[in-house]
């Protein structure tokens, strides 16, 4: 029954919401079959910047994805393709991927789908390159007109629609690293309340000088990769890039087409920590509340969830207030629960992170095995929880992925075997 | 959370402003009434032999209390014009309410180009030397950054989203608002649309067009749902209709989508006569030329604010919006409804109909 156009129905009961279709690409590789396997072993996948000069920095790797020279096949112009983005080809590869795992069909891709896509940068790159011309050559004007156009990140999202003949409602949502659990999240909630029928939602994010120089300012980047989330002698973080969408649905929309449905969206929260633009509150207050919303509406105990991705950046005050924040969302149950980051093993993707980690979570709720975090030498005394630090099977029903990020943005969704 | 209901009525219960006109709605819609085209400057930069034209916003004439919170010291522009539009829309009354835990308050902020001025001055510290490159600045160039000094300003904990659009997704902006409301995700909801002047934006408005004037300030609308017990006594007008987004592709052009919105709006030729048309405007050949094919047999009465104050990106349609409100609340020219035009620069045209009548 699609509503379309964002119209409420009266009497309507709440709908269930399933992922039919995943896209994955980070530094670990590109596709959820080349990724499963490092991301089951926990292997790090960081290489030196190519992307740009690194060489005044602290810093000089990151998860910097290697693309394939082709772009899958697509409705494309050949001069969108000519000027294509790097934000652009990530989203490009995951979609392809996810629509693909799906089965939708063209008709299905016809029908009002709701796009939602969260970034912190969008393609920044193309932001740089037009404020450095703009610089240092104020009066030559060649090409930037293009540059501009591709910045914006509307630009993305309508590559994304051309490519693949969507049409709908479009939202992007720009919640720093929070941004991609929060456009699932608000994909997911468009469904429930019936909304829209079927939504494409994820977060991307691609490399960036000024976002790079930005965290080395700051001082977050580890200097001494890999980055150790949770251990007690972390020092920072590392970046990374990538991107991942989920193809959503609701129950009925799946169940009348026959589709493959991997999971069930059940549950998801946000709240914003007030503490700092850059910090969050040190009890985790913020992170607490997102998690206990999520699970809320999830239906769900603490003591239901085997496993928890979490934010986890390696930053020493991230890793202090999320800790606290599960330890008092878990309670006596603390240290049943099991806690990875696994931006250990691909840097923290900023505005791709949420989506990433989603599809992650997802791929261990379908195999049943908990990716490790394989860089702690000595855990955080904060850490009374299950941390994984090696590969393991395990027996998992429901699994919660974190999101948080500047400006106290906090996201939390919670994903269960579909039954 | 409650069931779903078609009889709440989406009620605009507050508008701010900040403005090429000052630091409040009632000055924009004076603004707009006095249908005087305000100066500009021309903004110059060493090195570059083209200027750009702008509209800032003027110092404010009385000291704002917001403006000393900590999170204001040392933020950029665009947080003080998010501040206080969204500030005046709220009102005292209720930022005392969402302070002391007793209103959910919904914030939704929509950018085209957000936090420039300080993403400029990174990148060009960055390009001297990125490793002396300041850490105070960084932070402050992140998107979701103003709308994080709002909460923070008001104590306001709920949830927050930041959206990137043309200058149409402040429509966008009302919907999910409406969504919210109508899915009791939060009890009021503040929707604004801002942006602020930097010669980095503004050579790159020049680039598409010379006569453009570029201005900045916020624009906000204040919404909350008929049957909420928190609800205004006396709201200001309300949200009748949002026509879908209808996105610019390969298969619908800029055009066709304007038309499209257009037919999908819920208003007969009999009723334009006490309708108000709030278009876009500017004043600007190149730009205004679908904005003015789409409503060329306009029969009712119409204002263009862009073509008076300029052109603020994602602020636009806000401004329209906060014109549109105030003037049906105080009778224009007894209107009982009014159409707010979105049709955006690059991603979608999108219209709202205000309405007198709740």
């Amino acid at each position: 029954m699609p509503t379309g156009n964002g119209q409420l129905h009266r009497n309507q009961s709440y709908n269930r919401v399933v992922i039919s279709g995943a896209g994955i690409v980070t530094s670990m590789g590109l596709g959820w079959e080349n990724s499963t396997d490092g991301f089951r072993a926990g292997t790090q996948a960081f290489r030196d910047i190519t992307l740009f000069d690194t060489s005044r920095q602290r810093v000089h790797q990151a998860g910097q994805v290697m693309l394939p020279d082709h772009l899958p096949s697509t409705r494309l112009k050949k001069r969108q393709l000519a000027r294509i983005d790097r934000a652009s080809q990530l989203l490009i590869h995951v979609t392809a991927e996810a629509l693909k795992q799906s089965s939708w069909s063209a008709d299905d891709l016809g029908e009002d789908i709701a796009i939602s896509l969260g970034s912190s940068a969008g393609a920044m790159f193309c932001g740089e390159k037009f404020t450095q011309s703009a610089i240092e050559q104020p009066n030559h004007r060649v090409g930037q007109a293009s540059r501009i156009h591709l910045y914006q990140t509307q630009h993305q999202a309508r590559t994304l629609e051309d490519a693949f003949g969507i049409q709908g409602l479009v939202n992007i949502i720009s919640n720093a690293c929070a941004s991609g659990a929060n456009a699932i999240g608000h994909a997911f909630r468009l469904l429930k309340y019936g909304l829209h029928q079927k939504a494409i939602a994820g977060g991307y994010d691609a490399l960036s000088q000024l976002v790079f120089a930005g965290f080395d300012s700051l001082q977050a980047l580890t200097t001494t990769l890999p980055p150790r989330p949770f251990d007690a002698n972390r020092d920072g973080l590392a970046l990374g890039e990538g991107a991942a969408v989920l193809v959503l649905e609701t129950l009925d929309s799946a169940r009348q087409r026959n589709a493959d449905i991997l999971a069930e969206i059940c549950g998801y929260g946000t709240a914003t920590d007030i503490h700092h633009l850059a910090q969050p509150h040190p009890e985790g207050d913020a992170a607490l509340s997102s998690m206990k919303s999520a699970c809320h509406e999830a239906q769900l105990n603490p003591q239901d969830i085997q496993y928890i991705n979490s934010h986890g950046t390696g930053t020493p005050k991230n890793d202090i207030a999320e800790g606290r924040a599960i330890q008092r969302w878990a309670g006596a149950h603390c240290n049943q629960v099991c806690v990875s980051s696994t931006k250990a093993s691909i840097g923290h993707l900023l505005g791709g992170a949420g989506a990433v980690e989603t599809v992650i979570s997802l791929m261990a709720l379908q195999g049943q095995w908990l990716p490790p975090t394989t860089t702690i030498h000595t855990p955080d005394p904060v850490c009374t929880f299950d941390l994984v630090r090696e590969s393991r099977d395990a027996r998992l029903d429901a699994v919660l992925s974190n999101s948080f990020g500047f400006g106290g943005a906090n996201a939390t969704l919670i994903l269960k075997k579909f039954a | 959370m409650s069931s779903l209901s078609t009889k709440q009525q989406i009620l605009i219960s507050g508008v701010g402003a900040v403005s090429p006109a000052g630091w409040s709605a009632d000055e924009l819609v004076t603004a707009t009434l006095a249908n005087k085209i305000l100066p500009h400057q021309e903004l110059t930069r060493e090195g570059c032999e083209h200027s750009c034209k702008i509209r800032r916003v003027p110092k404010p004439q009385q000291k704002q209390s917001f403006a000393r919170h900590p999170r204001l010291r040392r933020a950029s522009a665009i947080s003080r014009y998010v501040a206080a539009a969204g500030l005046e829309a709220l009102g005292d009354t209720r930022a005392t309410a969402v302070t002391e835990e007793k209103l959910r308050l919904g914030i939704i902020v929509v950018f085209a180009t957000g936090c420039v001025t300080y993403t400029r001055r990174f990148f060009e510290e960055m390009l001297d030397d990125p490793s002396l490159a300041s850490p105070i600045l960084f932070p402050e160039t992140v998107f979701n950054a103003p709308a994080s000094h709002l909460s923070a300003i008001l104590g306001s904990t709920g949830t927050s989203y930041t959206l990137l659009a043309d200058s149409a997704g402040f429509l966008s902006g009302l919907q999910l608002a409406r969504d919210w409301l109508l899915t009791d995700q939060c009890d009021g909801c503040l929707v604004i649309g801002a942006e602020e002047t930097d010669w980095l934006i503004s050579e790159a408005v020049h680039l598409f067009s010379r006569e453009a004037i570029l201005a900045e300030g916020a624009g906000a609308l204040y919404l909350e749902k008929s049957e909420s017990p928190a609800s205004s006594t006396s709201p200001k007008a309300q949200l009748c209709q949002l026509t879908p987004p209808l996105l610019y592709t390969n298969r619908q052009d800029k055009k066709s989508a304007a038309a499209k919105m257009r037919d999908l709006l819920e208003i007969n030729p009999s009723q334009e006569k006490q309708t108000l048309l709030v278009d876009g405007l500017q004043g600007v050949r190149a730009s205004d030329q679908i904005e003015a094919g789409t409503w060329q047999d306009w029969q009712g009465r119409r204002l263009s604010p862009r073509r008076l104050v300029g052109d603020a990106l994602g602020a636009s349609v806000a401004w329209q919006c906060v014109n549109a409100v105030t003037l049906l609340d105080n009778s224009y020219h007894d209107c009982c409804s009014a159409i707010v035009s979105g049709i955006g620069l690059n991603q979608q045209s999108q219209a709202a109909i205000f309405s007198s009548h709740y």
